[in-house]
């Protein structure tokens, strides 16, 4: 875990420097499309995370958020 | 120099203590430059339908988000399930059931805008007659390196209370805590990689009060069932990584990958795969296939031979795999038009669940004089349906 955050915080600390963006924005507009958007509609793909974590025993990292299960 | 010097120096500080590692990136989230902004106005409607494993779940869902501000914005979500029945664990005890619950979610939030860094604070709360669940989200997110790269985090604290339908005695609660950092990365102008970990802590009655272990007699002709005994804690890890491609004719192709494994030593893989493809300016095809497999609990079994302190039979801690493969259809109207909405789309989502158990069996459909643990494995399909309408405004 405190590698996991260090690795985090200096992410952090590096974006303080000038970095030169190796994509510039004029060439962004294919990952502007909506469908590269990793969640399109955040209603539908909460939902079927939730009946994932449902079904299966894993959990996390996904978008479901919430607790209560329906699922006796 | 002497900037770079006291970002050292928070670095050796931050990582003894969590409240003083939030802090500290609280900070900093202050003085990266960024362009992130509000999500966008929209209402989405939906009826979702799952119907599998002797269990038909329905209901809508409701999600509305508006700006109030340049740098706030709101969103509500109403949820309802309406379950016709109960799965096999329960079913196995008590018999083909016609259960009928309803659970109902609502949820609050806010995402703020503020000197360059989107907070976003929600609350959720669920509630059904024997579970009621209360969470509150707290998260960052944040843009760098030119807009290359967007790192989030947050956090989840939940409030549980079990009760059990016709054993007014039980009144159990637990706790769940979970800590998630996320990052996105533009690898070049035509892909993206997106990176999660997730920690969540679970510590007090952690069971489900309806579902039982079974003990074989003595004879090793007959079994009883048994209260389930989980253990009062569990720590679960999870990592996910996600790519996304945008092929040279406006298509696109995702890949996502989840390892997870818990102190209950239950490890897990999830593979996904699909392919969006839209049709004209109106339309959007996707399709997918997904496959997740998991090891079992280190206390569960099918069948028990000697009574154990600690000791679960749900069949969400066995041995199994599943496929999942999905399509959805989405057609999108109105955009452009001078009306008071800026766009809308109406979508249709259908996925198909296979799971196949390696060591949970039966019971219910074992032919009658079948031996306890030599019951047919067991094995279910289920359809899900999405059916919804966006608006954005």
């Amino acid at each position: 875990m405190q590698r996991l955050v260090f690795i985090c915080l200096a992410f952090l600390f590096l974006s303080a420097c000038d970095v030169q963006p190796w994509v510039k924005p004029y060439e962004r507009a294919n990952l502007a499309d909506p469908i590269m958007e990793f969640d399109r509609d955040p209603v539908s793909s909460s939902y079927i995370d939730h009946v994932y974590e449902a079904r299966e025993g894993a959990r996390g990292a996904g978008t479901a958020s919430g607790g209560g299960c329906g699922c006796n | 120099m002497l900037v770079e010097q006291e970002q050292l120096l928070a670095v050796g500080a931050v990582v003894t203590s969590m409240r003083k590692l939030v802090f500290i990136i609280f900070l900093f989230f202050s003085k990266i430059t960024l362009a992130l902004v509000l999500p966008s106005d929209r209402v989405d409607t939906m009826y979702h339908s799952y119907d599998g494993g002797d269990i038909t779940i329905t209901g809508p869902s409701v999600l509305i988000r508006k700006s109030v501000s340049d740098s706030v914005s709101i969103s509500a979500n109403h949820y309802v399930d309406s379950i016709s029945s109960a799965s096999i664990d329960v079913q196995t005890i008590i018999g083909p059931s016609r259960y009928k619950e309803e659970r109902t979610q609502q949820s609050l939030g806010i995402d703020y805008l503020h000197d360059k860094s989107l907070m976003s604070f929600s609350f959720t709360k669920s509630a059904e007659n024997d579970f009621d669940a209360q969470t509150l989200n707290f998260g960052m997110t944040q843009e760098m390196f030119g807009g290359l790269t967007t790192v989030s985090m947050s956090f989840r604290l939940g409030d549980n209370e079990i009760r059990e339908t016709g054993a007014p005695t039980t009144n159990e609660v637990s706790e769940t805590k979970g800590y998630r950092i996320g990052l996105s990365q533009v690898l070049t102008k035509n892909s993206i990689l997106g990176l999660n970990y997730e920690i969540i802590t679970d510590e007090g009655f952690l069971n489900n009060p309806y579902r039982k272990v079974r003990l074989l007699d003595p004879s090793g002709l007959t079994f009883s069932f048994q209260d389930e005994i989980y253990p009062k804690t569990r720590t679960s890890n999870a990592i996910s990584f996600n790519a996304k491609y945008y092929l040279p004719y406006r298509a696109a192709l995702h890949a996502s990958y989840r390892y997870f494994v818990d102190s209950w030593e239950i490890q897990a893989d999830t593979f996904e795969i699909g392919y969006t493809h839209p049709y004209e300016d109106n339309w959007i095809f996707d399709i997918s296939y997904r496959f997740y497999s998991q090891s079992n609990a280190e206390f569960y079994s099918d069948l028990f031979t000697t009574s154990k302190t600690i000791w679960g039979r749900d069949k969400e801690l066995s041995t199994y795999s599943g496929h999942t493969i999905g399509f959805a259809v989405s057609y999108e109207f109105g955009k452009g038009d001078d009306w008071f909405f800026d766009k809308s789309s109406v979508n249709f989502h259908l996925n198909h669940f296979i799971f196949n158990y390696d060591d949970f069996t039966n019971i219910p459909d074992a032919p009658i004089g079948t031996l306890p643990g030599e019951e047919p494995l067991y094995e279910f399909s289920a359809n899900v349906i999405r059916l919804y309408l966006s608006v954005w405004f």
